[in-house]
Parts: structure tokens; C-alpha cells; sequence
């Protein structure tokens, strides 16, 4: 099992490597084999690592490989941890990656730096497998700053686009905010000698830490998740992130890499526990950015940009159920979203692909009958994001909701709205690519086509995954399920549900009936119209202003303080400096004079000693 | 060879390069040659020593291959070489930055009195980083000032005398307090001891002195190191000297030399003056911290890679001092290793300079776009000498950053907490630039550029292979600098060293 592991992790890193050594006229061919075959490698072996595990008694493997950060008191070796948590997340990483990656074959046919793509998007695999399958935080942290700097490379792929050079580097410098709260959490935790490994923190946390230092901490942590994630207050990076090709949205920022925070914080849990400010702080920045970003969703032109805000709503909802302290109810719509949203991604991504690049909502319309495969697909992608049975998202949403009904009824009822919200954008999304008018006509000459085989196959199984991934975890088998495995994790304690029979199949109704109205709505107000600028107010396209705000607030402020720090440093140079040499004459003829005078006297004098001590040296030597 | 003539041969090596440059100087290309074979040869003896390292001497000292001659007992003059983990390391990135910034200058006119004058700040370099006594050390390096100066002034750019003149006059107002308080404290320990006067390292450690004597003869030290490495805000003469020299000069310049002022920092400004450490420590701190935020904030104006490269070395000082003052081993430590990786990197960003320069006549960031497209094997270069700045794990910047702001958060979290907001100024600044020049469309005066040769691949490969070697398999570093660093932050702050 431990073999199967290492598979799993170093089949990324290897494809990496032989793509990077690969020649440079490598056949498109080889180049998607190589790339897509070591992700599937991985996948497989994670099943192994998997069925190995359901077969131990012992759910905590630790893999050590070598020491790499040991000094002093500070231990952090480079050393897996697999358990129940970790190997969920590689199973749906690695299957989730291996089908985006043959996906990709197809899309990015004939692109420029097709191998390096692959190459990429191979390392950022192993990067994300560091991340979820390291045993310590310092470990984590590589592999969280590894999908930072792949993510920065993807999103910025189009590099002769400055949209997107901008993007890739917005990414990845508010990741890097983030990722403060990530390094300050460990230099908390190791002032207090909790160590960094996670069985370590897990045993000593409750002893080691007090009240406040444990607060800091979770808030650390959350500020950590907020930037790789994309929660408030760093959520609008991610928008931007669509500037890379569609695949990469599909599978950094839907599926895998935006859920790290989420991650991180399940992981720490035994120090959740110790804070409950923390994780009241945490619930309530996961409802609030759910809400927010589903309101800006309502309002976006752009296919992508309604994606990406409902991924960065989702996202709101596992961190609403973490900070209530659902574990299990995270992770299962953490996983059920990574099929449905990529699936949407990759959909999308096949409708913009027949329409020859259009991400534009109201210049397409009608395409449900000349996408025979991306339709029905798409179809499955939106009622199972909608909430409605029996599609993955009725459980996994319908599993949060009811964690955050038994803690806290305000945070349930805001994730209520978020859900008519959600059922909202998508039919108004849905409706207006694949219904109504042929609009795409007005602007486009050619016939839209489907896509190839290779770009649809993957959608396929991943529709038949959304429909089905709700039976990872159904409310009446609690005890055999996602839930149970996930909460079998050291330190993650399962949920008190504390709702009863009757109570939960209330509050499914309500989701369904919800999850219907938000529906109809749509349905009525967008079959037949493309724009209702009442509906889609300057406030909620320009993101709530949060990037104004941004600017203003921080942006240009820093830009003068860094402009202004520079002619200070210019004039300290120039004037305070060259003075000193300068005062020595007054007139400015004079000037080149004495300087070039003064250094001439300088190296004399410098010269003269030098030689007086070698010549000192060479009398005593001799 | 017996043990105590290994550190020897290290310092009669550049010379033989000296005096054979000199012989055949009628003919370049052969005394390029020569000086080439003596830098090779110094780079590979630096490598055996480092392998040798800790062979011949007790288990529980760090110091090896000692020797100890006494020139003249009167005036205190000794030949007093030794190597301990911290020397080591430095050593090794000095010839390792003198042989592959030899190599990266390819200029055609390169006279031989170039040549020599880079041969002898290599030596200078490593005698200053071998030398176990405070008057040798001075002597070295106050001579690395020379070559220095020379390298500067006559081969630099048009502005190049005028820079090298400032760069003179502030190293050389720095060096008159240090002077003193060397030969103060050299009296010290001769009124305590009694016998001759001795600057002997192990002697001097012991000398006892007051608080208020401590920090006078820390801040006359302190002021010399600080202007060389450069810390905030005496760092005025590095915009223009590093702007006006020539590649090779650069490098070294700014890769090993200014190492010399944070080494000397630590092993005697700090060692010596255990006494004045509890009062400096807070005005250090500060100027590190402030060396951190304003090093970023004015390498993200810069317009061009020369100037990115003076004002990130400015934040980078930053964290060195930080980590060195933190009071913490690890911190320490880290602070050491990334002297060693800031070299390297530094040494990388020098040839790409080089590099631009051939191709384009300058490394100007604004007057060009869209690079990565018509080079995108330089780009990829200097994407790697970005990252590692920035401090992503994997690459050895940020096992240097790591231990320092760790080290430094258990003792002073608060300056910890803000130097952290650095890792963000790198990012800003170094993204900042790239987006500037080598993405976008690509503009017209790069179209058709060559990209890199296969000389300049042989030169940075290497470079790449060190900072992904030293992110991914820090110990042999670590293990080397650990007991060292252990030994001075035991003597400086006896209680609380387990950090």
C-alpha cells in the first residue's frame, strides 16, 4: 500500500519530468499520451493505496522519505500521511485530473507550447498531491505554493494577452496574502511547540495551546483558505483566473486546487476545536461569500464568469459547513461539486470550442440541438448543482444545510437564499446558451459543431459521476458512508447532527422546493429575453465593487508610497550623498575635478598601505 | 597534504592565476585561459575541502584545517586561517561565483589586468572568510576594495568613475571606525591577558569588557559591515555601482562580496560583543524591517533588471540581518543559507543581465515587451531566480526565509510578523517586472532575438540545478551550518538557544 502511495504521488512528477526532456518537435500525440497516462497511473494506484487502507486496522499510515527541513528543534521531513482524508482527496484529484487531462488532448489541439501545457498541468497534479498527501504543514505548504505558481503559469498562458498576464499575476500575488496566514500559523503553532506534523498537532494542540493562541490560529488558517479558495476578502482573484484555457478552469480552479482551504482547515480540526470564536469566524465567512458571490453570478455576461462565481459560492458552503463543524458534509460536496462543476467547466468549454472561442451568454442560444453530447451532459451539470434529487448536489448541499440548520439558524437560512440563488444563475446560464433563439447566428459564419470523442467521453463520465456521487453519502446509511470514513481522520469528529428524522426530511423539502423556485424564475424571465438591466445592476456586475475597492484602497496608495520611497532614495543618493563630495567645491566647473581628485587620492593612499603591508609581510617572510 | 595547508593552497592559487595572467599578458586569449584553469582549479579544491571538511579534528569542534603563524607578535600580525561550517559555505559560493562569472564574460576586449583584478578579489574574498583572527580579516577585507574599485571604474559604463568613486568614498568612511575598533579591542584583550597584542578569533571571543565598551566596539564594526552589504539606509553607493558595472564585476560584487559584510556581522560584530547584543538587537531588527518593506517597495518601481537586483538584495539584506539578530539557531541558520542562496541566484540574475545586455544593449524592463516569446529559455531562467527570491519551497530561497522568520517569531514576533509581509514584496516586484517586459504582445525591437546560447545554458543550468538542490536537500548545508551557528548564538545568548 505504501508502494502504491508513492505511485500515486511521484506519476505526475515523472510525466513532468519526461515531457520536459521530451524533444522539441514531439508529436501532439505523444506528448497527450505521456501526460494523460501518468495521471491515470496515479489514479490507479490511489484505488490500491485505498483498498489497502479499507483493509488495515491502522487508518494513519506515515511514509517517511528523507529528512529535509531539520534544525535545531524543527523537524519537518519530507514524509506522507495517508488516511481516510488524504486518500479521498487523491482518489477524486487523480480521477478528476486524468479525465480533464485527456479532455485537454482534444482542446488544445494545435495550440502554441502544447507540451508545455501538459507539462504544467503534470506538475501541478504532483503539486496538488503534495499537498494533500504531505504529513506535515510545512510540506503542505510546498505543494500549496506549488499549485500557486502552476496556477500562475496557466492562467497566464496566453501570455501575449495582457488580460491574462495580469491575471496570472493577480492570482498568484493575492494567493500570496493568503498564504501569509498559512506561514504565520506555523509560526505559531511551533513557538508553542505543537510540532508542524499533523498526528503531532492532533495529540498535543489541546495541551499546548491556549484559547487565544488557538484563535489566532484558526483565523490564520482561515486567512490562508480565503486566498487559495477564494473566500472574502480575497475571493476576486478567481474571476480573473478565467483568462487561462478552459480546462484549467475546470481543473485548478473548480475542482481541485480552490478546494485546498478547505482542506487545510478539515485537516486542523483538532485545533478548530479548540477555538470557538474560530470556527464561528470561519461559518460565517463561508455563508457570507456563498451569498455574495451567487448574487454576482445572477448578473454575468460571460459563461466562465458565472462559473467561476458559483464555484467561489460552493466554496462558501464547504467552509460554512467546516466552520460548523461538518466535516464529513465539506468534503462530500467538496467532491460532488469536483464532478458537476468540471463537468460544467468542461461543458462550457466544449460550447465555447463549436462556437470558435464566444464566452458571450447572449450571443449563443439554441445550441441543444447541435451539441447532441455536451447538452444532455451540461443538462445533468445543472440540476445537479441546482439541488434537485436525485443528482450528487441534492445531498451534498442538502448534508451542509442541515449541519448549518442545527448550529445556527440565521447562517441556514442565508444558505437558503444562496440555494434559490443558485438554482437562479444556473437556469438563467442553462437557458441562455442552450435554449431560446439562435443567436450565435447574428455573429457567427460557421455551423457549430459538437466535439471530438476524446473531449466528450470525459463528460460523459463525468455526468453519470454528478448523477450518481450523492450515494457516497445518503442521510438514511449514515453509518457506512463518506461521511463515516471521513470522520474516522484523526482529530475530525464527526457532527452532532442533532435534527431529527422528520426534521431532515423537512429541510430537504425546503431544498427542493427552493431549489425549484429559483428555477421557474429563471425559466420565466430569461426564455425569452437576453437582457433585464433591472435584474443585473452595475453593483452586482462590477462584483460588488470589491475591485474599485481594492484599487483604491490599497492599490494605488502603494503605488504612490512605492514612487514616492523612490524619489526619496533618489534623493538621498543624488543630493545627501554626492553633496558630501560636492560641498568641497562650489562651483559646479570645479566639481568633476575635485572628485575624480579625491578618489585619485583615495587609491593612492589605499595602494600605498596595501603595499607597505605586503611589503612588511614579504621583509618578515624573507 | 597535511590538514593545515589546504586553506593555504586556497589563497596562493589566485595569486599563481595573478602571476601567470601577468606573464602572458601580451596575448588575451592565453591569459584568459590561465585565469580560467586557476578559478577552475580554485572552484575544485574549494569542493574538496568542503568534502574533506571536519575530517581532521575532534567531533565536537567546528573549526578545521587551522593553521596559526605569527608575523609579528609586537604589532599583533598573524597568519591565523581556520574553516568552520559558516566559512565553508561561503567559500564555496565565492569561487563558485568568480569561476561562472568569469565564464559569463564573454566581452572581446577583456584585458588581462581585468582578469587579474577579478582573480584577486576572488582571493581576498576567501582569505576575509577563512582569516580566525579579527586584524587578518580587516586587512582582507579592506583589500577586496581594491580590485573592486578597479573592476568598477575601468570597466564599468559611462557613469562608471563617478560611481566607483562613491562607492570608494562610503566604503572607505565606513572601514576608519571599524579600524578602531579593532585595534580598541585588540588592547582590550592585551590589558586583560597581558603578553602581546593577539586578534586571534577564540581569544578575542573571551576578552571581557563592559556593556557600554561592547557597544562601541560593536557599532565601529557594525557600521563598516553594514555599509558593504548594504544594509537600510546605507545602501546610497549600490544603485549606481551596480548599475554602471561590468557583468562579471557585478556578480561578484553583489553575490559574494556584500556577503562579506553580513558575515561579518555575525562572526564578529555579533560574536565579539555579547555584551551589546540585548541593546543593538532592537535598532538592528528595526532596520532590517525597514530594509525589507522599503527594498520592495522600490524594486517594484524599478524600469530596469539592474536596479531590480540592487533594491531586492536591499529586502533581501534584510531578512540576513533579521535572521542573524533573531536570538534563535534556526533563525541563524537560516539566515546563512540564504546568504548562500541570495549568492547564487544573485549570480544568476547577473549572467541573465549579461545576457539582455549582448542581446539588446541594456536590461531595461520598459522599452521592451512581450520577451518571453522570443526567448523563451532565457525567460524561463529568470522565472526560476524570481521564484526563488519570492521564496517558493522547493527552491532554496525559501528554506532560507523559512528558518529565519520561524527563528525569528519565537523571539520577536512582532518584527517576524511584518518581515513575513516581505514574501508579498517579492511577489509584487518580481511579477511586477516580468508581466512588464516578457509578457504582452511582443514588441518589435525583440523580434529575431536569439535565445540563449548554449554557453549561457551550461552557465545557468548549473545555477537552477543548485537552488532546486538546496530547496529540496537542504541537510548537507544544514548540518554543516548548524553546529557553527550553534556555537555563536551559545556564546552571544546562553540561555534559550534551543530554538
Amino acid at each position: 500500500m505504501t508502494h502504491a502511495a508513492l505511485v500515486t504521488l511521484l506519476a505526475p512528477l515523472v510525466g513532468f519530468l519526461v515531457l520536459v526532456t521530451l524533444r522539441r518537435d514531439a508529436s501532439e500525440r505523444l506528448v497527450g499520451s505521456v501526460a494523460t497516462g501518468a495521471i491515470t497511473l496515479s489514479f490507479l494506484a490511489a484505488l490500491v493505496t485505498w483498498v489497502g487502507l479499507l483493509h488495515r486496522s491502522s487508518r494513519e499510515v506515515t511514509v517517511t522519505l528523507f529528512g529535509w527541513l531539520s534544525t535545531g528543534s524543527l523537524h519537518a521531513p519530507v514524509a506522507l500521511l495517508v488516511d481516510p482524508l488524504s486518500v479521498t482527496m487523491m482518489l477524486f484529484v487523480t480521477g478528476v485530473s486524468a479525465l480533464i487531462h485527456l479532455y485537454s488532448t482534444g482542446y488544445m489541439q494545435g495550440e502554441r507550447d502544447f507540451r508545455k501545457f501538459f507539462a504544467y498541468l503534470n506538475l501541478f497534479v504532483f503539486s496538488m498531491l503534495v499537498l494533500v498527501m504531505a504529513d506535515n504543514l510545512v510540506m503542505t505548504f510546498v505543494g500549496w505554493e506549488g499549485v500557486g505558481v502552476c496556477s500562475y503559469w496557466l492562467v497566464a498562458y496566453y501570455f501575449d494577452r495582457d488580460s491574462a498576464a495580469s491575471a496570472g499575476k493577480k492570482a498568484f500575488i493575492y494567493n500570496r496574502v493568503g498564504d501569509l496566514g498559512l506561514l504565520i500559523a506555523m509560526f505559531i503553532l511551533f513557538s508553542h511547540h505543537t510540532g508542524l506534523g499533523y498526528l503531532q498537532i492532533a495529540t498535543s494542540a489541546s495541551t499546548h495551546l491556549s484559547g487565544t493562541a488557538a484563535t489566532w490560529v484558526v483565523l490564520a488558517l482561515l486567512l490562508g483558505a480565503s486566498g487559495k479558495s477564494a473566500q472574502i476578502p480575497l475571493f476576486n482573484w478567481l474571476p480573473d483566473a478565467m483568462e487561462g484555457p478552459t480546462p484549467v478552469s475546470a481543473l485548478i480552479h473548480a475542482a481541485t486546487m480552490v478546494t485546498a482551504g478547505v482542506y487545510l482547515l478539515v485537516r486542523m480540526a483538532p485545533v478548530l476545536a479548540l477555538s470557538g470564536s474560530g470556527r464561528t469566524t470561519i461559518a460565517v465567512v463561508g455563508a457570507l461569500t456563498a451569498f455574495v458571490a451567487a448574487t454576482i453570478a445572477t448578473s454575468q455576461k460571460d459563461i466562465k464568469k458565472v462559473l467561476a462565481f458559483s464555484t467561489i459560492s460552493q466554496i462558501g458552503y464547504m467552509v460554512l459547513a467546516v466552520g460548523v463543524g461538518a466535516y464529513g458534509a465539506a468534503i462530500f460536496l467538496m467532491v460532488a461539486h469536483a464532478f458537476f462543476k468540471a463537468l460544467l467547466f468542461l461543458g462550457s468549454g466544449s460550447v465555447i470550442h463549436s462556437l470558435h472561442g464566444e464566452q458571450d451568454l447572449r450571443k449563443m442560444g439554441a445550441l441543444a440541438a447541435v451539441l447532441p453530447w455536451t447538452y444532455p451532459t451540461f443538462l445533468v451539470g445543472w440540476l445537479a448543482i441546482s439541488g434537485l434529487p436525485p443528482f450528487a448536489g441534492f445531498f451534498a448541499k442538502g448534508a451542509v444545510l442541515t449541519g448549518a440548520y442545527a448550529h445556527n439558524k440565521t447562517l441556514w437560512a442565508l444558505g437558503v437564499v444562496t440555494a434559490v440563488l443558485t438554482a437562479y444563475y444556473m437556469t438563467r446560464l442553462f437557458v441562455l446558451t442552450f435554449r431560446g433563439r439562435a443567436r450565435y447566428r447574428d455573429t457567427l459564419d460557421a455551423e457549430p459543431h459538437e466535439s471530438p470523442a476524446v473531449m466528450v467521453a470525459p463528460l460523459v463520465v463525468l455526468a453519470v459521476a454528478a448523477t450518481f456521487a450523492g450515494a457516497l453519502d445518503l442521510p438514511w446509511s449514515h453509518q457506512h458512508t463518506l461521511d463515516t470514513f471521513i470522520t474516522s481522520t484523526v482529530g475530525v469528529s464527526a457532527s452532532t447532527i442533532g435534527v431529527s428524522g422528520t426534521g431532515q426530511w423537512t429541510l430537504a423539502l425546503i431544498d427542493v422546493v427552493v431549489a425549484l423556485l429559483g428555477l421557474l424564475a429563471a425559466f420565466s424571465l430569461w426564455r425569452s429575453s437576453t437582457a433585464r438591466p433591472a435584474l443585473e445592476p452595475r453593483f452586482l456586475e462590477r462584483v460588488w465593487y470589491w475591485d474599485d475597492l481594492y484599487d483604491r484602497g490599497l492599490g494605488r496608495p502603494l503605488t504612490r508610497v512605492a514612487e514616492e520611497t523612490t524619489r526619496v532614495d533618489d534623493v538621498v543618493v543624488d543630493r545627501v550623498v554626492e553633496g558630501v563630495a560636492g560641498r568641497v567645491s562650489a562651483s559646479a566647473a570645479g566639481l568633476k575635478k575635485v572628485q575624480t581628485g579625491l578618489v585619485r587620492h583615495y587609491a593612492l593612499g589605499m595602494t600605498l598601505g596595501v603595499s607597505l603591508i605586503v611589503v612588511y609581510l614579504v621583509a618578515r617572510v624573507g | 597534504m597535511h590538514s593545515s595547508w589546504w586553506l593555504t593552497a586556497l589563497l596562493l592559487l589566485p595569486l599563481a592565476g595573478v602571476l601567470g595572467v601577468s606573464l602572458t599578458r601580451s596575448r588575451p586569449e592565453r591569459a584568459r585561459r590561465v585565469a580560467l584553469v586557476s578559478v577552475g582549479v580554485e572552484f575544485a579544491l574549494s569542493v574538496v575541502v568542503a568534502l574533506l571538511y571536519n575530517a581532521h579534528v575532534a567531533q565536537a569542534s567546528t573549526w578545521d584545517f587551522g593553521v596559526r603563524w605569527v608575523v609579528s607578535a609586537p604589532l599583533g600580525l598573524a597568519y591565523d586561517v581556520a574553516l568552520d561550517g559558516i566559512s565553508l559555505a561561503l567559500v564555496l559560493l565565492s569561487t563558485l561565483v568568480a569561476l561562472v562569472a568569469m565564464l559569463s564574460d564573454r566581452a572581446p576586449r577583456r584585458e588581462p589586468a581585468y582578469l587579474a583584478w577579478q582573480l584577486l578579489a576572488l582571493d581576498f574574498t576567501v582569505g576575509a572568510f577563512v582569516a580566525h583572527d579579527l586584524l587578518l580579516f580587516f586587512i582582507f577585507f579592506e583589500l577586496v576594495l581594491v580590485p573592486s574599485y578597479f573592476m568598477v571604474a575601468q570597466w564599468g559604463g559611462p557613469s562608471a568613475r563617478r560611481a566607483a568613486m562613491k562607492f570608494f568614498l562610503y566604503t572607505f568612511v565606513g572601514s576608519a571606525p571599524a579600524l578602531v575598533a579593532v585595534i580598541y579591542l585588540g588592547f582590550l584583550h592585551q590589558h586583560e591577558v597581558g603578553g602581546n597584542l593577539s586578534f586571534n578569533y577564540s581569544a578575542l571571543s573571551s576578552t571581557v569588557m563592559t556593556s557600554s565598551q561592547a557597544v562601541w566596539i560593536f557599532v565601529g564594526l557594525a557600521l563598516a559591515f553594514a555599509i558593504k552589504a548594504p544594509l537600510w539606509p546605507l545602501h546610497s553607493w549600490s544603485p549606481s555601482t551596480y548599475g554602471e558595472a561590468p557583468v562579471a564585476a557585478g556578480a561578484q560584487l553583489a553575490a559574494t562580496l556584500s556577503k562579506l559584510g553580513t558575515y561579518g556581522l555575525l562572526r564578529f560584530a555579533l560574536a565579539l560583543t555579547p555584551l551589546a547584543v540585548k541593546s543593538v538587537t532592537p535598532v538592528v531588527l528595526v532596520l532590517s524591517v525597514i530594509a525589507i518593506v522599503y527594498g520592495s517597495l522600490v524594486a517594484a518601481t524599478s524600469r530596469d533588471l539592474r536596479r531590480l537586483a540592487v533594491f531586492s538584495s536591499v529586502a533581501q539584506m534584510g531578512f540576513i540581518t533579521l535572521g542573524i539578530f533573531s536570538g534563535s539557531q534556526i533563525g541563524v541558520t537560516g539566515a546563512v543559507v540564504l546568504m548562500v542562496v541570495h549568492g547564487i541566484t544573485t549570480l544568476g540574475l547577473f549572467v541573465l543581465i549579461g545576457a539582455l545586455e549582448r542581446r539588446r544593449g541594456s536590461a531595461r524592463l520598459d522599452d521592451v515587451r512581450g520577451l518571453q516569446g522570443a526567448v523563451p529559455v532565457l525567460s524561463g531562467f529568470v522565472t526560476v531566480v524570481a521564484f526563488a527570491t519570492i521564496g517558493v519551497p522547493g527552491l532554496g530561497g525559501f528554506v532560507g526565509e523559512f528558518l529565519i522568520l520561524l527563528g525569528a517569531f519565537g523571539v520577536h514576533p512582532a518584527y517576524a510578523a511584518v518581515a513575513t509581509l516581505g514574501t508579498v514584496g517579492a511577489a509584487v516586484y518580481w511579477l511586477w517586472a516580468y508581466q512588464r517586459a516578457f509578457h504582452g504582445p511582443l514588441s518589435e525591437n525583440a523580434t529575431g532575438m536569439a535565445d540563449a546560447s548554449p554557453t549561457e545554458r551550461a552557465l545557468l543550468w548549473p545555477v537552477v540545478a543548485l537552488v532546486v538542490a538546496l530547496g529540496v536537500v537542504p541537510a548537507p548545508l544544514l548540518s554543516r551550518v548548524a553546529p557553527s551557528v550553534q556555537q555563536i548564538v551559545a556564546h552571544v545568548t546562553p540561555t534559550g538557544v534551543s530554538r
